[in-house]
């Protein structure tokens, strides 16, 4: 590397979503080999930058340089995307939650293409620098969120990058975890002094420390340099400071310093906890708290990551019971079916848990409905909250449109906006920018002081850790202690508040004595290249994909055996219930003659299994009534003088009246009707001395009882692998879409083909097992057995189920939603696979749009197959044309898939 | 009022979701008119269509005869093939019946030898092979029967049957396929709905939001019950309207206002299947799963595409609690044969029962779930 040439370059780039413009003609040179952040406030375009450069996002407009070459062009990302590392926004938005620590970082090894000695001992030295060592087999979705940005780091650095690219990569995280955290990458610097970090942060005690500043606003660059240039042209003490006095003038105009005023004492207690325990299994995760909370007091949480705040602050909203101990609210124990109190309280969580379908006045007015705000002032109030919080010019955007810190802003919002006398909130201002924080926290200022509203809070910002009245430390679900700010200042003696938090925490645990271990033996040294880039399918990474997704598939248990089981019981049920053989039909006569004759004729009939016979009609109205009301499927007439007719030869007229609201079983009836009629006529002419002229035999070949399991049977297989198979792979990819992760196939040299392949195979393997378990129970329960070679049943059962795994992947990659995704895959399979495939009627008496579908459906060639090897013992050479036509549906449904899904976002 | 009021905004809130998805919307578009259109025409028009084969050995007046009785739209243009293609065809699944008509037929029938014609049926082919091959023997006899009676003098004891289909004369498929395809797409996209939309709150985290707000599990649930119910019971009226009244040119009898009662009743319980099934999945996936392992029988077993009498008793048992059951039958009777509710009133009542079930079935779990 070269070190005077910048490692990434940007001309007039612009980027757009929809109206908002999130960069506008920007121009930038990062310096390589530096510690770069990137600061400003939220919704200025930080993110939207980062992830052009790290080749997430699609370039609209512009030019972007990175590592040498134009970002644009698909062949400098693929070879590029090696030397990046990049780490989204968000807690652990690009790790997979039902992986343990240990495979998902395995799992980014193996995308890198680092063989199992290279990954396990890079494991090792990152879990050990970032102190996860003693939770590689906890999974992701159990971590709290400081740990999860932890990992996030460790899954970046896996592949020793040149330009690390980290989008807010401390929010949320704990300062002892925040201070370990640099430290790790100061380590990495030094062993890799060419190596550029290119950071967000909205931290300004962590952008001190960097080399280069990039302060930017409205999508475009105010200034740049170190931070010591930037203090001196602002003339500021503090980088806050510089920073407030850096953006123009209507954005700071809102800005000025405050002091929330001292409290008045209260007698009054909002909440109260004695003992208040929380076990999970044997995990304590609340262990005994004890607090008490007085009414207008604004309470502090400060605590390390997973020390239990976020679970003690849901067992006071309810939404956990507690284990042991109680927690008071307003006096009345905590119950969650007391809706009375809930109107009381307004709750923050961790995460954004609004509705990211509506927009941000939606959400607003949705809230204000439902806590039931008088109507007058519903509009008023929901037009204050987007003033108040700064929200006014987006308020008909979606939130997922939004950065975080806005997105944080609407949650508050949300949280006040029924004006509850108690707020708990999880840390509120986690990814919120400087400005934003100092003007929530003159709202909680005047909103404690001025409506006497209790305020308990959890924060990882000592300086707003300061300006609570109260502040309690946590540590491994214990409370450490329980002061003014002033007060634990004093009791340890230290100058601040952090120093005194770490010496409180190094007090109460053993643990951290020991110190993260710094790495001795093993260096960071750039591991043997293992880059085989280029536009060949890699199976080390096609395979990645394939292990995690089987891992994914085994700590979900309930959905392989659902699959398993499910179809198992439905073949029994289906195998038994499809039955063409139309029985007890019932029916009533009209019979007009009342002879011998008469009553001889209809003797067939009620003889017939078929027919169930009711009690007699009595005239026309009848019929129609009885036919109406579902009662008969079928009247009989006889005319009146029918045995006189018959006998004189004057052909006598019958007449049957068929219930035709069901044409299938209309049909069958008078298939039955006419052949009774046949017998019955030949019956009585026999007796009049003549035969029938010709002999009719029929043979029913392949089923000769023509039974409806043995047919049945080899149908149900292939539309049970068409339907489960398919919905199993339906959600594969929207998931990872709607979730987040999605971002590993834009940033990392994992290719289209590569990720959809290696999802698909684990899938087809289950889908095997499924056809084995299948096939075993239609010849064991059932006792169809397989006429012909079970391998070549075999051999169109995997090209099947390569097939409609496929299926299931193509509506994955085209559609945008889960919901989406479980409709269309019901559509595609359903229908087609129930009624176009020939498994009631062939395909060659189908018409219209079903016949063309019938004719290319996967499941009409594999039904051939299917009763072909069972019933007709066909070989591999009978049934080649349909192995073709399965053979050709296989790449056509990737091909389709790999157009469908993108390899950067838009 | 304040229930009804969080249950009315809750519910609108669901509209705007469904509304932000275009292309789910644009899923429930093609569900209810191209779906249904290509469902109902799809099948057969006529009952068969049936490919046949025939081995004609005697080439006579008799048997050219017999032949040509085999015409559209019961059997597809039959195929001449000699002995040897015999077997093969039927293999290879080219013919579903054969027919071989021996040498010399026309002289023994005429010295009343009574020959023997064979008949061979591929009995895989169940739905064709009953009806089919007595069809075919009404053909052959009555055949036979003219040529003899050009030659002899009519023999006594004929009785002549005249079969007649009420409610739909020629037993026109597209009617009922249009009818039970738009069965199928209510079932399908109301329980997708609801349940996918709970799942979708819980992966979200905004159902541990509601919760903490003064909304209780029972709002929270009727609410999407009434929207998504509101959205396919929307959808259905403009199926039953255009596609298949307008389009298709079903002439449906009976009150349509009866129908969509019942049509009211069937969302009520399916939609609340789909919250059942929401609060049984843990995730997405496993309700993806679930909901197909539960809709392949309601589509095939509820008596839309074979006959329920049909059904072993068991079979019919189990899909007795299955709403679609009962409402396929109440559809057959108010649309087709004119019932009114003097008649259908059990079916409803049925529904009505099962709905309630499901619903607060839902209700105890999903309680259970936050506490």
């Amino acid at each position: 590397m070269i070190p005077d040439k910048p490692v990434v370059q940007l001309e007039g780039v612009s980027l757009r979503y929809g109206s908002v413009h999130a960069l506008s003609g920007l121009n930038l040179a990062i310096p390589a080999g530096s510690m770069v952040g990137l600061i400003g406030p939220d919704g200025v375009g930080k993110s939207s930058l980062m992830a052009l450069i790290a080749g997430a996002r699609k370039i609209q407009q512009g030019k972007v340089v990175v590592l040498g070459g134009d970002m644009a062009e698909g062949r400098h990302r693929k070879q590029v995307c090696w030397r990046i590392a990049y780490m989204p926004q968000g807690l652990g938005k690009n790790l997979y939650p039902t992986l343990t620590v240990f495979e998902n970082l395995d799992f980014f090894g193996r995308l890198f293409g680092l063989d199992r000695r290279n990954r396990h001992s890079r494991i090792a030295e990152l879990v050990h620098s970032t102190g996860l060592v003693g939770f590689t087999e906890r999974p992701v979705g159990k971590l709290s969120g400081g740990m999860k940005q932890k990992l996030g780091l460790c899954c970046a650095l896996i592949h020793d990058p040149d330009l690390l690219i980290l989008d807010e990569p401390t929010t949320g995280v704990d300062p002892l975890s925040r201070a370990q955290f640099w430290e790790l990458i100061g380590r990495i610097r030094g062993k890799r002094p060419g190596m550029s970090v290119l950071v967000a942060t909205a931290y300004m005690e962590e952008a001190r420390s960097f080399d280069w500043l990039v302060v930017m606003n409205e999508g475009q660059v105010l200034n740049t340099g170190s931070p010591h240039d930037l203090l001196a042209a602002t003339e500021s003490a503090t980088l806050e400071e510089a920073f407030i006095r850096l953006l123009p003038k209507t954005k700071r105009r809102r800005h000025r310093d405050f002091k929330i005023t001292p409290r008045q004492p209260d007698a009054n207690i909002a909440i109260e906890a004695h003992g208040l325990t929380k076990r999970f299994g044997d995990f304590v995760a609340v262990d005994h708290a004890d607090f008490r909370i007085e009414r207008g007091e604004i309470f502090g949480f400060l605590g390390s990551n997973g020390c239990g705040k976020t679970t003690t602050m849901k067992m006071l909203t309810g939404l956990l019971s507690a284990s042991e101990g109680k927690a008071l609210l307003f006096d009345k124990p905590v119950d969650p079916r007391d809706i009375a109190t809930r109107r009381r309280v307004g709750y923050m969580s961790q995460g954004f848990s609004l509705y990211t379908e509506l927009t941000l006045r939606q959400n607003l007015e949705l809230h204000a409905h439902l806590f039931h705000l008088p109507k007058a002032e519903r509009s008023l109030r929901v037009r204050e909250m987007l003033d108040r919080f700064d929200l006014t010019a987006v308020a008909d955007k979606l939130p997922t449109a939004l950065p975080l810190g806005v997105r944080q802003r609407l949650s508050l919002a949300v949280a006040v906006i029924h004006r509850p006398e108690l707020l708990i909130l999880d840390e509120p201002t986690s990814g919120v920018d400087p400005i934003a924080r100092d003007d929530f926290w003159l709202l909680l200022g005047q909103i404690s002081r001025g409506e006497r509203v209790t305020i308990f809070i959890s924060t990882h910002f000592m300086n707003e850790a300061m300006r609570c009245d109260r502040i309690a430390l946590m540590h491994a679900g214990r409370v450490l202690a329980t002061d003014t700010p002033a007060g634990l200042l004093a009791s340890r003696g230290l100058p601040t508040l952090e120093a005194t938090f770490m010496a409180y925490l190094k007090e109460a645990s053993k643990i951290d004595e020991a110190e993260p271990e710094k790495p001795t033996t093993t260096s960071l040294k750039p591991h043997p290249s293992t880059r085989s880039g280029g536009l060949t399918v890699s199976l080390r990474r096609l395979f990645s994909y394939t292990h995690r997704e089987t891992l994914e598939l085994r700590r979900d248990p309930i959905r392989a055996t659902l699959a398993l089981l499910g179809s198992l019981i439905l073949m029994f049920i289906m195998g038994y219930g499809i039955n063409m053989d139309v029985e007890h039909l019932t029916y009533a006569v009209l019979d007009r003659d009342q002879t011998t004759t008469s009553q001889a004729y209809t003797l067939n009939l009620t003889g017939s299994r078929y027919f169930t016979e009711k009690f007699p009609l009595t005239d026309y109205t009848d019929v129609q009534q009885r036919l109406r009301s579902g009662d008969i499927s079928l009247a009989v007439e006889i005319p009146p003088g029918f045995g006189r007719d018959l006998k004189r030869g004057n052909v006598p007229k019958v007449a049957y009246w068929v219930d035709g609201s069901m044409p299938v079983r209309a049909d069958t009836i008078k298939g039955y009707v006419e052949g009774i009629h046949a017998e019955t006529v030949a019956r009585l002419s026999e007796s009049a001395g003549t035969s029938s002229p010709v002999e009719i035999a029929i043979r029913y070949r392949y089923n000769p009882d023509v039974r409806s399991l043995p047919a049945m049977a080899p149908a149900m297989i292939p539309l049970l692998l068409m339907l489960i198979p398919a919905m199993l792979t339906a959600l594969g990819i929207v998931r990872e879409k709607e979730l987040g992760s999605i971002i590993n196939l834009y940033v990392t040299p994992v290719s289209r083909l590569e990720f959809l392949l290696g999802k698909q195979l684990p899938y087809i393997m289950l889908a095997m097992i499924n056809f084995a378990t299948l096939v075993t129970f239609a010849v064991l329960a059932f006792g169809v057995p397989v006429k012909g070679s079970l391998l070549t049943l075999s051999l169109g059962a995997l090209l099947y189920v390569a097939c409609s795994t496929g299926m299931g992947l193509l509506m994955s990659s085209v559609l945008h939603s889960q919901i989406a995704a479980i409709f269309g895959t019901a559509i595609a399979t359903l229908v087609p696979a129930i009624q176009f495939s020939g498994l009631l009627s062939p395909v060659s008496a189908l018409q219209g749009g079903a016949a063309v579908i019938g004719h290319i459906y996967p499941t009409s060639h594999f039904l051939i197959i299917s009763r072909g090897v069972f019933s007709k013992a066909l070989s591999l050479g009978d049934l080649t044309p349909y192995f073709l036509a399965l053979l050709i549906t296989i790449p056509v449904l990737t091909l389709f898939s790999v157009l469908g899904l993108r390899k950067q976002e838009r | 009022m304040a229930r009804f009021a969080n249950i009315l905004q809750l519910g609108i809130k669901e509209i705007r979701s469904l509304y932000r998805d275009p292309a789910l919307m644009l899923l429930i578009v093609y569900s209810f008119t191209l779906g249904i259109y290509l469902s109902a025409t799809g099948e057969p028009e006529a009952p068969f269509r049936a490919s046949v084969a025939i081995v004609d050995e005697d080439r006579s007046q008799a048997s050219l005869r017999i032949v040509n009785a085999f015409q559209l739209p019961y059997f597809l243009p039959p195929e001449f093939i000699d002995i040897g293609q015999m077997d093969r065809g039927m293999d290879a699944g080219r013919y579903t019946f054969t027919l071989n008509i021996p040498p010399n037929f026309q002289r023994d029938l005429l010295a009343a030898r009574q020959p023997t014609i064979q008949l061979n049926v591929d009995a895989t082919q169940i739905s064709q092979a009953f009806t089919g091959a007595g069809h075919i023997q009404r053909i052959i006899s009555d055949e036979v029967a003219d040529f003899i009676g050009a030659y002899q003098q009519s023999s006594p004891g004929r009785i002549e049957a005249v079969v007649r289909a009420e409610f739909n004369a020629n037993l026109n498929r597209t009617w009922f396929g249009a009818i039970n395809e738009a069965i199928n797409q209510i079932t399908m996209l109301s329980i997708i709905l609801t349940g996918a939309a709970l799942i979708r709150e819980r992966e979200h985290g905004t159902i541990e939001h509601l919760l903490v707000m003064p909304v209780t599990s029972f709002e929270i649930m009727l609410a999407k019950v009434w929207s998504m119910g509101l959205v396919v019971l929307l959808a259905s009226v403009f199926a039953l309207r255009i596609i298949v009244e307008g389009w298709l040119q079903v002439p449906l009898r009976g009150s349509q206002m009866l129908y969509l009662f019942g049509a009211t009743l069937l969302l009520f319980a399916t939609t609340s299947m789909g919250i059942f099934l929401g609060t049984m999945a843990r995730s997405m996936p496993q309700l993806g799963l679930l909901i197909i392992l539960v809709l392949i029988p309601l589509q095939i077993l509820s008596g839309g595409m074979t006959p329920r009498e049909s059904m072993p008793d068991l079979v019919q048992r189990i899909m007795f609690v299955a709403p679609t059951t009962h409402f396929v039958e109440l559809a057959q009777a108010i649309l087709f044969r004119g019932a009114g509710l003097g008649i259908v009133w059990p079916h409803l009542l049925a529904l009505a029962i099962i709905g309630s079930v499901f619903f607060f079935g839902a209700l105890v779990r999903l309680r259970k779930a936050q506490e």
